[in-house]
């Protein structure tokens, strides 16, 4: 049990948002600004982006959203120190997007003691399959940090032993490719979850390409939560100065948030 | 050791909308090696339309000046479209047909692969796409002209640097969104399990003719087989026949730039560490944070942040030695066979060329040296000439 666990038996069945960010775009202290109005706005869960060189699962938004974070030198250091500054106000869970080699290098151990000591409660690796994730199990378990398992239309056979042993919440890709904002879906989401519903014991939470209101009163019925990230990403690089980039994510999250939850 | 990894390192961290595509591409490949029909085909192409054998030229004028040991060239510079790239590239396209993919895509550096790709994709009437990075499209003007002639849509890459690896980036970010119909065709001994295996079955032919050619010439197996490495593909073409051979020494020769202790090389055994990156555990020349290096080297062919997984594994083991060859050796190198032999080579190849000059002199009479001249120079006489200082007047 963590927080992530604990947030979704308080809402007792209630649809959940979860929107992303990158951390440090623009930079450090904006991000932790970010993560108070969204929490204010009606986030339930917050996805911080660990910028990469590489984002190989990202499409140009988030990429520049890295870049730019990268380019103000940025790094895991730094934002572990912000999430601890962040817990002192807040107890929303906390998950980092971030890709292996950022944690590899970081040592395992060292990446999820850090990640237990400030705060971090999941980890969402998109470069770590199933197959490959045996390497950090043993410190998940020891420090109660959930790797966040990934789901995709293409997964099929491979739903089974992936829901079986997840922990947190399902990611649920929405569409094949990369992130970003998308005006429609070709997967069949029906069939997509039902097929996740056979095994999955925890809650499912969609994401990549949702963008608006509209979208995710059609999807939430699918899911237990709205992942959105290119879209609150691009407000961001869209705001002139700090106050008006808070002020857009703020309005935007508020409104998706009520289109998911009611 | 466990399928995919070759100890530590290889392994298959891919996205997850990758996965699928991946177990379909392995259980293909798995097949048609076990297939004659699989070969038949594979083997027509490499002999009636890539022109293979290569030939292992005995160097003699080399041989003689360095005064050292005996030095054949394995002559992949000869195959059609100018490189090794030709083999692996049609064994894929091959597999691509066989799984019924509509459509191939590839990542390019300098462009070679990129051409290689095009020009197979041209033979069996396949669409392709080609990935490069946008600062390479602007280096490379002609050889994005030349797949534009083979009927290959070219897509510059602005992301990242804008050369090799965020053309691999860009290509698995195509891949995951249309798998489905869309085959990816690697070009080097890198990527998830199942392409490092791939990439070596293909490459394998370097080193069978090798065998076979040097046995009939000289009734034995070579002392010392050499190759340049990039990612590494014409490396492991040479040295999978050899590798169960304890003793042929392998040696690779990778791009050292302006010098391993400038920020300007590519140089990944002498200065990487263990990372993760386009899908496989290799070495990388990385941050403290992960971040990967801007690599550098004169030759766009080596410029690339990682090495296949089995080089890792090899020079792990020390199966293998790999050594760091500068600019300007490779340049001296490329002059140097020119004028000897008069074969100009890649200066990819040249890398190799120049490690061989390094060490042949010292080793007795008696021994056999094989370096992979993995590619034909033409494409490098420009570079070489800026490099050298000379200047052409432009031509309309």
């Amino acid at each position: 049990m963590n927080r992530i666990d604990k947030m979704f038996l308080d809402k007792k069945g209630q649809k959940v948002f979860i929107p992303f960010i990158t951390a440090g775009d623009p930079d450090i202290g904006t991000t932790m600004d970010l993560v108070f109005a969204m929490e204010e706005a009606g986030a339930d869960l917050i996805e911080l982006g660990v910028p990469f060189s590489d984002p190989i699962a990202e499409g140009p938004v988030i990429q520049e959203a890295n870049a730019r974070a990268l380019k103000n030198g940025v790094n895991l250091d730094i934002i572990f120190d912000a999430v601890g500054k962040i817990r002192k106000k807040s107890q929303i869970p906390l998950v980092f997007l971030m890709y292996y080699n950022s944690l590899f290098k970081y040592g395992l151990e060292r990446f999820f003691k850090a990640c237990k000591e400030y705060g971090i409660d999941g980890v969402i690796i998109p470069d770590l399959p199933y197959e490959e994730s045996g390497e950090i199990a043993e410190y998940e378990e020891k420090y109660n940090v959930y790797q966040i398992s990934l789901i995709s239309p293409t997964s099929h056979d491979r739903i089974e032993k992936i829901a079986k042993s997840a922990k947190g919440f399902l990611y649920c890709v929405s569409s094949l490719g990369v992130t970003g904002a998308r005006d429609k879906f070709e997967t069949d989401f029906k069939a997509f979850f039902d097929e996740i519903n056979k095994y999955a014991k925890i809650p499912k939470c969609l994401g990549f390409g949702i963008k608006d209101e509209t979208q995710a009163k059609l999807l939430r019925e699918y899911a237990d939560g709205i992942i959105v990230g290119s879209a609150v990403v691009a407000l961001i690089k869209e705001g002139k100065d700090k106050e008006e980039k808070i002020r857009l994510v703020k309005e935007y999250v508020s409104k998706m948030a009520k289109a998911t939850k009611e | 050791m466990k399928k995919g990894r070759y100890g530590e390192f290889g392994g298959q961290y891919a996205p997850e909308t990758l996965m699928n595509a991946l177990s379909e591409l392995e259980a293909e490949f798995e097949k048609a090696i076990k297939d004659e029909k699989f070969w038949e085909e594979f083997n027509f192409y490499l002999r009636e339309y890539a022109n293979r054998p290569s030939n292992l030229y005995f160097a003699k004028r080399m041989t003689e000046d360095l005064g050292g040991c005996k030095i054949y060239l394995k002559r992949e510079d000869l195959n059609h479209t100018g490189a090794h790239k030709i083999n692996n590239v049609l064994g894929q396209i091959i597999l691509a047909k066989r799984m019924g993919k509509k459509k191939v895509i590839a990542e390019t550096g300098a462009g070679q692969h990129g051409v290689a790709t095009a020009t197979a994709a041209a033979l069996f009437g396949m669409e392709c796409e080609v990935f490069m990075g946008e600062e390479d499209t602007k280096r490379q003007e002609l050889n994005v002209f030349r797949m534009n002639l083979l009927g290959a849509k070219v897509t510059p890459v602005k992301s990242g640097t804008g050369t090799l690896k965020d053309a691999c980036n860009e290509a698995m970010r195509a891949w995951a969104e249309h798998a489905g119909d869309t085959f990816y065709v690697l070009g080097s001994a890198v990527g998830p399990h199942p392409y490092p295996a791939i990439v070596k079955e293909f490459q394998r032919v370097i080193s069978r003719e090798m065998k076979e050619q040097i046995l009939e010439k000289e009734g034995r197996l070579p002392d010392y087989v050499i190759a340049c490495v990039g990612g590494g593909s014409n490396a492991i073409g040479s040295f999978a026949e050899f590798i169960g051979e304890p003793s042929v020494k392998l040696i690779g020769a990778e791009a050292a730039g302006k010098g391993i202790d400038t920020p300007y090389h590519a140089a990944t055994i002498s200065k990487g560490e263990v990372g993760v990156l386009h899908g496989m555990k290799s070495l990388f020349l990385q941050d403290e944070y992960g971040g990967i290096q801007e690599v550098y080297s004169i030759s766009a062919g080596l410029d690339y942040p990682g090495i296949g997984p089995e080089h890792a594994y090899l020079h792990k083991t020390g199966r293998a030695q790999y050594y760091p060859v500068t600019d300007k050796e490779a340049v001296d190198a490329f002059c140097y066979l020119t004028k000897t032999e008069g074969i100009i080579p890649a200066v990819e190849s040249a890398h190799a060329v120049a490690q061989a000059i390094k060490m042949a002199p010292k080793l007795p009479k008696d021994e056999i040296m094989i370096i992979c001249l993995s590619g034909r120079g033409d494409k490098d006489v420009y570079s070489v000439a800026k490099y050298l200082g000379v200047e052409f007047n432009e031509q309309d």
